[in-house]
């Protein structure tokens, strides 16, 4: 409210910048009415497509509108159509990847519990498309909500004709099973999805063949994002032309992005291809609250990097992503402030990726691992500076090696931070010293003793019994102060949370 | 202490149940997951015994059920409690006794780490730092959480869960 005047919602900073193509109809409609996605022209596009354009002419749309994979990879949707349709066989698949991984990323999930029937609808399109009767959609299982709307969104255009036999009276048939991931972050790959949908372990396949000639139970197939799903309908109703008129010259259409971490307003935002990492940060993220600075911002999850503050006016697209080490990912956007060690967040990531490494093959089962524990030994104060040139020479190695994406993208959160923040790991090698104090082995407590004014609040609740009162009493105060044993001290913090003088802090 | 094998208590309506849902989707393709998913979802965990089950209906060989349920998260091969206790070891808790604590519950209970009660009633782990150093030591029986606990208060805890 600006002067009693209530601003509409659309004029906020975070959304008046923002463009929703695939968002379009989150948290507008009823998901579980199909009649409100109809009164939004759902289902417009498949009538289209069935009755106006041949196959030829849908892929060709999906080609000029440059629509590219959502899911990270970046891949053009339409060329993956046409591979498809290429290949004769009596049964063809179309895949739904809805088996979103990676942490801190939620746009997958708001389009399928917001808007279930738009990624029902290009599957469709995309089955008249490429000639295929059958989809799959893979979504995981701690998404039950997404799992409840899909079936009730399936049901209601069962009844009405939109899904099945000889639809709109054309006599293109097609439906859609729904299978359920299991916790595996592998499946999101699209070869350990197929073969997980095939009743195995997910476990990656080499390529060639790709899934276009050879995908899910051996026949040709397509695997697309739920968010590039999302843009298709819109694509085939407005016209290539309208799509590539949004973005960049080589990412054409809008990205969304989950906003999180150190940041005042997070969320969904989706904005065209190649606005700068700076608006979606300052504008509609309001930049970093509690007066800290911005250190990084992380995108891409497991898979990606880190753009340091120097880079904050890149593109987000998928070039300008690239360029600077990192990716465009599915969409995570995790911003952190001068709090954060970049070193843990390595380690942190890579800790994800070690654990999720299906073991099939051996740089990434065995490569990621050893890189962890390198990674271990310089968070830990036991670090040489012979590690880093270590840690560079097994990440490229296991890109160049590994079988499948999950391997190969699992050492950029190690590169991007060495790129960008070498002097941190120089720190914690050579100083001992973690500057952003998150390493416990690598930090101190310390007691300011003027500021203390002899409470004892800490010395009482110290687990290890570290802090003990000194013979130094402040001016002004009446009681000694204390200070802390370094060598007791487990770094547990409950010192500096009882604290309410501000006399402890982390060194 | 060991974790010994839990008695199975699988009933034959239990049986029953999932016979019939395998009838159903034995033409499924990729019918396996589905199978072992609602298995899972009848059981509430998946035992060998369970797995057997499957693989005779189903005509798969039983080391492809269990590659199967031991590659995905979701698939457990323990059954849980209706309780699940789990206590602190991280470091500061650690200082602060946590592990007489855990040994006082295993001894109460009979069970050891990952192990569950014959009654099914309580499941017991450890785990690391729950963030509340300062409340040390600290158990968790489901989302409830108990602090500065000793070994004499493990008796007046578990008794609000029997």
């Amino acid at each position: 409210m600006t002067d009693n005047i209530i601003t509409s919602l659309a004029d906020t900073s975070f959304y008046k910048i923002q463009r929703r193509i695939a968002l379009k109809n989150c948290g507008v409609i009823d998901p579980e009415n199909i009649d409100e996605y109809l009164a939004m022209d759902g289902y417009m596009a498949l009538h289209k497509v069935l009755t106006e354009m041949t196959p030829d002419d849908v892929i060709q749309v999906m080609l000029d509108s440059g629509l590219r994979g959502r899911g990270g990879a970046g891949f053009p949707t339409g060329l993956k159509w046409k591979f498809a349709k290429g290949y004769d066989a009596p049964q063809k698949y179309v895949c739904c990847n809805a088996d979103e991984g990676d942490p801190g990323a939620f746009m997958d999930r708001s389009v399928l519990e917001g808007d279930p029937h738009v990624v029902l609808e290009a599957m469709a399109i995309a089955g008249y498309a490429i000639g295929s009767s059958q989809g799959y959609i893979y979504v995981r299982a701690e998404y039950p909500v997404a799992v409840k709307r899909l079936n009730i969104a399936l049901q209601q255009a069962r009844e009405y004709g939109l899904f099945g036999k000889n639809i709109y009276g054309t006599g293109f048939d097609f439906d859609i099973d729904i299978r359920l991931g299991a916790g595996a972050f592998v499946c999101g790959e699209e070869t350990a999805l197929m073969t997980s949908i095939e009743g195995n372990r997910g476990e990656p396949r080499p390529r060639p063949p790709f899934p276009a000639e050879k995908g899910l139970f051996q026949s040709p197939s397509i695997l697309n994002n739920v968010e590039t799903w999302a843009n298709i309908p819109q694509i085939i109703l407005n016209g290539a032309d309208w799509f590539s008129s949004v973005g960049t010259e080589k990412s054409k259409g809008t990205k969304v992005f989950a906003l999180g971490g150190k940041i005042r307003h997070t969320g969904l935002v989706e904005i065209p291809m190649g606005t700068p990492l700076s608006t979606v940060i300052d504008e509609i993220g309001g930049g970093v609250p509690n007066g800290k600075k911005f250190k990084a911002a992380q995108t891409g999850g497991p898979s990606g990097g880190c753009i340091p503050a120097s880079h904050i006016n890149v593109q987000m697209d998928y070039e300008h992503l690239a360029e600077i080490g990192s990716i465009m990912g599915s969409g995570g956007l995790i911003v952190m402030d001068e709090d954060n060690c970049m070193v843990d967040i390595a380690k942190f990531f890579l800790t994800f990726t070690c654990d999720e490494s299906c073991g099939k093959c051996t740089p990434c089962r065995i490569g990621t691992k050893r890189m962890l524990e390198i990674l271990d030994r310089i968070t830990s104060g036991k670090g040489t500076m012979e590690d880093i040139d270590k840690l560079e020479d097994l990440a490229y190695y296991i890109k160049d090696n590994a079988l499948c994406g999950l391997g190969q993208t699992a050492p950029n959160p190690v590169l991007s931070t060495i790129r960008f923040f070498r002097d941190e790991y120089e720190a914690h090698i050579n100083d001992r010293h973690c500057p952003a104090a998150v390493c416990k082995e690598l930090f101190h407590y310390v007691v300011d003793p003027d500021k203390c004014i002899g409470c004892t609040q800490c010395l009482r609740n110290c687990p290890p019994f570290a802090i003990t009162k000194t013979d130094y009493i402040a001016e002004g105060h009446k009681l000694p102060s204390v200070k802390i044993d370094n060598d007791k001290c487990i770094k547990c913090g409950a010192c500096i949370e009882k604290c309410k003088f501000d006399a402890i802090s982390k060194q | 202490m060991e974790t010994k094998k839990i008695a199975f208590l699988g009933t034959a309506e239990q049986e029953a149940e999932l016979l019939a849902a395998i009838d159903d989707m034995r033409n499924l393709p990729g019918a396996l997951m589905p199978v072992m998913q609602k298995a899972q979802e009848i059981y509430g965990y998946l035992p060998i015994e369970v797995q057997e089950i499957i693989s005779d209906a189903m005509d798969v060989p039983i080391e492809k059920i269990y590659g199967i349920a031991t590659f995905y998260a979701q698939f457990n091969l323990e059954p849980k409690g209706k309780h699940q206790i789990s206590v602190c070891l991280g470091t500061a808790c650690y200082v602060k006794g946590s592990q007489l604590i855990f040994d006082e519950i295993s001894k109460q209970l009979g069970i050891g780490e990952g192990g569950c009660t014959d009654d099914r009633n309580f499941s017991l782990s450890s785990c690391r730092c729950v963030g509340a150093c300062g409340l040390a030591p600290v158990m968790l029986v489901d989302d409830d959480v108990y602090s500065q606990m000793t070994p004499g208060r493990v008796e007046e805890v578990l008794a609000k869960y029997a």
